[in-house]
């Protein structure tokens, strides 16, 4: 089960380094994925040869940032098929643009009565904006339940169709839950939503890179996500919005770049994507999301996607065989993306994640801002691996070996 | 990285294998609950306070290894303690778990501690039960975090 691509990992400098004296498996890609040399280049190239700021200099220097800003804001949108790159804003990461909409779109459409649909699994980033807006507008939250006492079921459609009502304005999703590994049918989600006339948004942080992603195929109206965890910076990120609406929307900050004309009295706003990037953007990190791009690609998504099923189905077969593990989300054999979260009866997250940190295994322990479905699962926390393109089957074996080390110290 | 067997000891893995007095207490007159924002642990103590000393003391809870077994330990040191006397042995454990410094006289099995200041982020592991002890202590119904509490 090694990566497709012969000599993958050699585009990853990070991943070359011993942890505690033994190779490094890095298994935290849910957290943030590794960076290949071509997107760490992109950034020093712009800094050693083009760092200016954008939309505001006649000279070269400025020409050729804004030209690079404004062509990775064509390759984004091309990245997952926009209709247009004015649909592209750059924020942040996922945070950021889920919080602009919950402000913006919610300041002008909520009040009281209207509901706001969400999931039972849902990431603290994709709850808590939508948790704000209720309080903000009067308007009522609602969550989807998930089936399953480890949550194997996924979202309960059934209840789904009849939670949506007309009263339903918005409906706020996860694409592939961070915890549970499940992967919901957007497509079908957002066709439910449309048909009572709710705005659907879609939290792509997981999928962004690791799936084909087509906006235009799902038909949301907006989608979220983070540079940081498809091969691209931190700091960057993009809310898709649909032209339409986005054009309707008033700005969640204001500032410089994003007016057209200011009195001392007042002002008026650009048109996307500018009226909601205030201030000077992200212009590095923005170009080198844009050879994240670049790279995934160059590797084909579809591809990127087959490894890390093929990855997480020996991940399934060989964790699920180790004596008191729970495994949470779908079950072995049923369709998951590339992450496994577990915990055992007798050992706790936090003393796996250190254990597994001595034998070079880094993992994740924690509720993975997901603390009501923890609860609603019975458990305070799990461990997770998560894998990407330049993960191997031997490292699976390293987890394993580790997991096992470990079972064995704490059975005394 | 320091040996895990530092962290792991012996009395802390039998602590974390057996907790001492976990469970709600009945006849608690003080309770007072922790949180690790961070990392999600809990831990809530429940304390009977006999005139000025406390008579009785339980916690409940969930965490690493180190953050239950470091909850039991307490409860067997607390148990018959005045509320300055109890503050005296967490800055002996304070002092332990961020520096490794024992003080031989005081700390008897909570030596077992002195592992946890190789691993700076296992310090609030350590330190949950014994912040919401003295916050119960207080008569303080506030709930106590790390992340407001100095380790
Ligand atoms: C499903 C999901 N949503 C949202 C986020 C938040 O992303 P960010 O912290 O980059 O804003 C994450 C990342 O942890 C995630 O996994």
């Amino acid at each position: 089960m090694n990566p497709p691509w012969p000599n993958v990992r050699a585009d990853f400098p990070v991943l070359h380094q011993q942890v505690n004296g033994k190779p490094l498996v890095y298994l935290d890609n849910g957290a943030t994925s590794q960076k290949p040399r071509s997107v760490i280049d992109a950034l020093v190239r712009y800094y050693e040869r083009d760092n200016s700021n954008v939309h505001r200099g006649l000279h070269t220097l400025s020409m050729r940032a804004t030209d690079a800003y404004e062509g990775a804001r064509t390759r984004i949108a091309n990245f997952i098929n926009a209709a247009d790159p004015a649909e592209i804003i750059f924020t942040r990461g996922t945070t950021e643009s889920i919080n602009l909409v919950a402000r913006s779109w919610g300041h002008a459409h909520l009040k009281p009565g209207d509901v706001v649909l969400t999931t039972e699994f849902e990431h603290h980033s994709n709850l808590v904006p939508w948790q704000q807006a209720a309080k903000a507008s009067g308007a009522t939250l609602k969550y989807v339940p998930l089936l399953g006492a480890d949550g194997e079921g996924g979202l309960d459609l059934a209840a789904l169709d009849k939670l949506l009502t007309p009263q339903v304005k918005l409906f706020a999703f996860t694409h592939i839950s961070n915890t549970l590994g499940t992967i919901n049918p957007v497509a079908e989600l957002c066709r439910k939503a449309r048909a009572v006339g709710a705005v659907t948004v879609i939290d792509a942080a997981q999928s962004i890179g690791h799936i084909p992603l087509d906006v235009r195929q799902i038909g949301c109206d907006f989608l979220a996500f983070s540079g940081h965890k498809m091969c691209g910076p931190t700091g960057i990120g993009v809310l898709y919005g649909r032209r339409d609406l986005l054009d309707q929307l008033a700005p969640d900050e204001t500032g410089g770049g994003m007016v057209v004309n200011v009195s001392y009295e007042q002002a008026t706003w650009k048109p996307s994507p500018e009226r909601f990037e205030a201030g000077t953007p992200n212009v590095a990190d923005a170009i080198a999301l844009g050879a994240a791009c670049n790279y995934l690609d160059a590797l084909g998504r579809d591809q990127i996607a087959a490894h890390d099923t093929a990855l997480v189905k020996v991940a399934m077969e060989k964790l699920s065989a180790l004596p008191g593990i729970r495994i949470i989300g779908p079950r072995v054999g049923a369709e998951r993306s590339g992450l496994v979260s577990f915990a055992f009866a007798n050992v706790h997250a936090h003393d796996v994640v250190t254990f597994a940190d001595e034998d070079g295994v880094a993992l994740r322990g924690g509720h993975h801002c997901n603390q009501p479905l923890m609860r609603k699962l019975g458990l305070t926390s799990t461990t997770r691996a998560s894998f990407y393109l330049y993960n191997t089957e031997e490292e699976i074996d390293r987890l394993v070996a580790s997991l096992q080390r470990i079972q064995k110290f704490f059975a005394g | 990285m320091q040996d895990l067997t530092d962290l792991y000891q012996s009395v802390i893995l039998d602590h974390n294998r057996r907790p001492r007095n976990r469970g709600k207490l009945p006849t608690a007159n003080r309770v007072a609950h922790g949180d690790n924002p961070s990392c999600g642990d809990q831990c809530t103590v429940y304390l009977r306070l006999d005139g000025d000393r406390i008579g009785d003391i339980s916690f409940e809870g969930s965490g690493c290894a180190i953050s239950q077994a470091s909850a039991s330990l307490m409860t067997l040191n607390l148990k018959g303690k005045t509320a300055p006397e109890a503050e005296t042995i967490y800055a002996g454990v304070h002092e332990l778990v961020t520096t490794g410094k024992v003080d031989e006289d005081n700390l008897s099995d909570l030596a077992a501690l002195a592992g946890v200041h190789q691993f700076p982020a296992r310090i609030k592991c350590a330190t949950l039960g014994w912040h919401a002890a003295l916050n119960a202590l207080k008569g303080d119904p506030i709930t106590a975090t790390t992340e407001t509490h100095k380790d």
